[in-house]
């Protein structure tokens, strides 16, 4: 970055030349200016998902702070005085009081929950989809790798941050959620207990677990995940971003608007859109209704209820897990220790962290898995398109499965109820489907990105169908194919199609062991690949005939195959 | 998967190694740059000129609405009331945010210039930089002597060890140690058990054959740590036809001719089970599904539980009102390591 070059005879004529001399001679915020004012952005509306991820974070930041100053994180006795006369008298937390104050007594003040709570399940989900738009274009290789482990992070905060939101209103559902934290804490071998002591200051509920999620909540949840958003936004400028192939795109060069005025623009505008929506959905849309839950009471449950939906994959998976197996086994083991007999409550413990576990190490460690099976270590500023990198994209559908039948799970209930069927066999399919499904899943996607591919082949190849039927003069009957234009050929064949590996023997003319995983892990990645169409090819199937609407050439075609 | 079907039609393609360029399509650069209407049409400029300032104007009106509904729809502790405000400023805050945003976007994209640009990318990390970095860094690292004096290096690796133990030793007062916390619940010998939240006893000729109550303990409304009891102590009682129950040997007298008497904390994470299911005379907790059927003390018959509920043996004073025999003989809840 070039610094302030100001110099002792420069005298500023126009206005803008005043005040930036002004700031400029002090500041020196020239070469800021002259990096970013005209910076190039690449445009793909998939590139907006990260967008509504910050700014959503910023309506939450901005809602949350004006929550903070009518709400009160104590677990005292009350009893609630406000204007919601069916609670009237009732004995309550302050802060389940306080949270109902916000709603009934402060003047916009539901209007600002609302919105908070929508923007938390939408920033949320924002992140979600973006990083899904990351894996399946892989934008995640070199190298932005770190800043794919940086976005990991941010997701398991967010999760973090809109739970410990979820349980401050100290409802009755809210109150249930803890508990369910409570009872999985406790499965935890050796220091679950204690864990469970700890965080809620002694037994559950306590007096200390409200003002303690609070602090996380406000402090130092939305602090980390501020940091880590400024590393991340550093790294998309210092990487600049990747951009789809296409006709003017290489890997070593950006197309797209210049920041000023254009993205300024329509980033800068598309934040009061996304507010907007989120400011329309909580005007018209109830969320976390707490008034009807009543305050927190280790003994009422109601039955149908929900978690917000990013926890809903973790509940799911504790209803999935079966508890006995027939009338003799069970998950619960008791370990007979010289000491004493412990108890191991697996049927807890397994749904609780095993699919936590398997969803991110596999999340945080992709990339690194991915470029020890292609051994590919260039910098890659082009993304794919994930129908032209079938196994990764086959990968990425069968996590969404799993992660979705688990999520299904926390509804089986309401799918029970709504759809009249039994509840044990939704059940019942549901443990089938968190098992086959991602595997059925992964064929059916790779399958489809195959075909897609062998149709983007067919238009590079032979054009697109017109509809036109021509009868020729001895009375054969074909179908009129339009030739696509060159760049929208070019969008169509420029990819990369990486082939098996096959291990190659050392210097002893033996094959080392890893060597061979990797080699059968290259096979099962690379065997089935559709080649892009090249000049050749296209020469051969066609001859020349850019821009001619085809007639004899394209029957030969169309006769070939 | 065992097929292998190379997907290229007609004869086998072999494709040429990534990067090659003789094997690949040259690109043509960018498309022709296509002028849209209001770049051409001066009556479409000004048009989108108009049309941009009316989405200003909205966004102006939608704050107005904000203030309606702020200043003159007076709360009147009616929930309907509460809606329409709520429905107000919504309203108002989505136009007055939409109206900017959207008239921004539309400014951009029909007047802005919408000629992609191109820009190069630079190196990372350019060669002569990460040369110089390495040598800095080996300078410092010379200079500071780290690699020369082991005693040195050896002695703070010590203490930088030593020295966050106290930051994670400083959150012991978190909480208590759980002591026998987990094991021992409000019931006693003795003690009443009554109705939920209102704390009156009751008889056992309330308890008729086929009804549910659910059970606090006498006193846990005077309690200190109110929620921390309930939270072990709630039962729910139920009475069925005495032939339906099994009990198992020790167990005969735990209930009273029918009524029974079980922990109402769910045996898998802690939630209570509130479902007692009449017919079938089973318990199912809303939360995660266990099912638990009364006719086999509770046993777990479907769900995610492992364990049956615990049961509370109860008997009838001599005013007649239902009472615990006993505390819980084994713990209440979610099942936790010290269990045993």
């Amino acid at each position: 970055m070039s610094s302030s070059t100001t110099t002792q005879t420069y005298v500023p004529k126009t206005r803008v030349g005043k005040v930036t001399d002004y700031v400029d001679s002090r500041v020196g915020g020239s070469g800021i200016v002259k990096e970013f004012g005209r910076k190039i952005f690449p445009d793909h509306w998939t590139f907006m998902f990260g967008e509504v991820a910050l700014y959503t974070f910023v309506i939450l930041l901005i809602s949350g702070t004006f929550l903070t100053f009518f709400y009160d994180p104590s677990m005292a006795e009350t009893h609630y005085e406000g204007s919601f006369l069916p609670l009237r008298g009732v004995e309550m937390s302050v802060a389940y009081a306080s949270s109902l104050d916000i709603s009934f007594d402060v003047r916009g003040g539901l209007f600002m929950r609302q919105i908070h709570h929508w923007a938390a399940l939408l920033f949320v989900a924002s992140v979600a989809v973006h990083m899904l738009r990351v894996f399946f274009t892989g934008a995640f290789r070199r190298p932005r790798e770190f800043n794919w482990v940086v976005g990991c992070t941010l997701l398991i905060l967010s999760l973090a941050a809109g739970f410990t939101g979820y349980s401050l209103p100290d409802d009755l559902l809210s109150g249930n959620g803890l508990r369910i934290i409570d009872g999985v804490m406790k499965a935890i071998p050796v220091v679950g207990t204690y864990l469970s002591f700890f965080l809620f200051g002694g037994e559950f509920p306590g007096t200390m677990i409200i003002g303690r999620l609070y602090v996380l909540h406000i402090l130092l949840i939305p602090a980390v995940i501020l940091l880590l958003i400024g590393i991340h936004l550093f790294m998309v400028v210092l990487h600049k971003h990747s951009q789809f192939p296409g006709p003017g795109r290489t890997n070593t060069n950006v197309v797209g608007y210049p920041v000023g005025p254009v993205y300024a623009a329509k980033a800068g505008g598309f934040f009061f859109i996304v507010f907007g929506v989120l400011a329309a959905i909580a005007a018209a849309f109830t969320i976390n209704p707490i008034w009807n839950y009543g305050p927190y009471d280790p003994s009422p449950v109601s039955a149908g209820t929900q978690p917000d939906w990013y926890i809903g994959w973790v509940d799911g998976a504790l209803r999935l897990m079966p508890g006995t197996l027939g009338d003799n086994f069970d998950f619960e083991f008791m370990i007979p220790f010289p000491w004493g007999v412990n108890a191991l409550s697996l049927n807890v413990l397994i749904p609780a962290l095993v699919p936590a576990m398997i969803v991110f190490t596999l999340m945080f460690a992709w990339p690194w898995i991915e470029a020890w099976v292609t051994k590919d270590k260039r910098e890659h500023h082009l993304l794919d398109r994930p129908r032209n990198a079938p196994t990764r994209t086959a990968i990425g559908v069968a996590g969404v499965t799993f992660y979705c039948v688990l999520w299904a799970a926390a509804s089986s209930d309401l799918i029970a109820t709504h759809f009249l069927v039994s509840l044990n066999d939704v059940t019942y399919w549901l443990r089938f489907l968190v098992i086959f499904g991602p595997v059925l899943a992964f064929m059916v996607a790779r399958r489809i990105a195959l075909a897609l591919q062998r149709k983007d082949r067919e238009i590079a190849l032979h054009g697109r169908e017109t509809g036109r039927i021509v009868r020729l003069p001895h009375g054969e009957f074909i179908e009129v194919h339009e030739p696509v234009d060159d760049y929208k050929r070019y969008k169509l064949v420029a990819f990369e199609s990486p082939e098996v590996m096959v291990p190659a023997p050392d210097a002893d003319g033996k094959v080392g062991r890893l060597d061979k995983v990797h080699g059968r892990i290259s096979r099962f990645f690379f065997e089935d690949r559709v080649a892009p169409v090249t000049p050749k090819e296209l020469a051969a199937s066609h001859g020349d005939h850019h821009g001619e609407i085809a007639g004899a050439k394209d029957r030969e075609s169309i006769a070939s195959h | 998967m065992a097929d292998s079907s190379h997907g290229a039609p007609g004869t086998s393609v072999t494709v040429a190694t990534p990067g090659s360029e003789l094997d690949s399509f040259a690109n043509p650069g960018l498309p022709p740059h296509r002028p849209r209407l209001a770049d051409r049409d001066r009556r479409a400029e000004k048009r989108a000129e108009r049309q941009v300032a009316l989405l200003f104007i909205i966004s102006v009106l939608g704050t107005l609405l904000f203030f309606v509904g702020y200043f003159f729809i007076p709360l009147d502790q009616t929930i309907e009331r509460l809606r329409l405000q709520n429905l107000m400023l919504g309203l108002g805050t989505a136009f007055a945010m939409l109206g900017i945003g959207v008239g921004i976007v539309h400014w951009a994209k029909t007047l802005m210039p919408d000629h992609e640009v191109t820009e190069n990318r630079h190196a990372i990390r350019p060669e002569s930089d990460r040369q110089d970095a390495e040598k800095i860094v080996n300078d410092i690292l010379e200079e500071s002597g780290i690699k020369r004096r082991p005693l040195i290096r050896n002695t703070l690796l010590g203490a930088a060890i030593l020295a966050p133990l106290p930051a994670i030793a400083i959150f012991r007062d978190l909480g208590p140690l759980p002591g026998n916390a987990l094991k021992q619940t409000m019931w006693d010998t003795g003690v009443r058990l009554t109705r939920d939240p209102s704390g009156t006893p009751i008889r056992a000729s309330d308890v008729t054959v086929g009804s549910a109550f659910h059970v606090i303990p006498e006193g846990l409304n005077e309690v200190e740590h109110k929620l921390e009891e309930k939270a072990k102590a709630v039962v729910l009682l139920m009475r069925l036809d005495p032939e339906e129950l099994n009990p198992s040997p020790g167990r005969e007298n735990w209930g009273y001719d029918g009524i029974v008497a079980y922990s109402k904390i769910c045996t898998h994470v802690g939630c209570p089970v509130a479902l007692y299911e009449q017919q079938t005379h089973h318990l199912l907790c809303p939360c995660h599904q266990s099912t638990f059927d009364l006719e086999q003390e509770c046993k777990v018959i479907f769900g995610p539980a492992a364990r049956p509920l615990p049961q509370l043996p109860i008997e009838v004073d001599d005013e007649g009102y239902l009472v615990a025999s006993s505390d819980f003989q084994e713990p209440v809840g979610p099942s936790f390591w010290e269990r045993g």
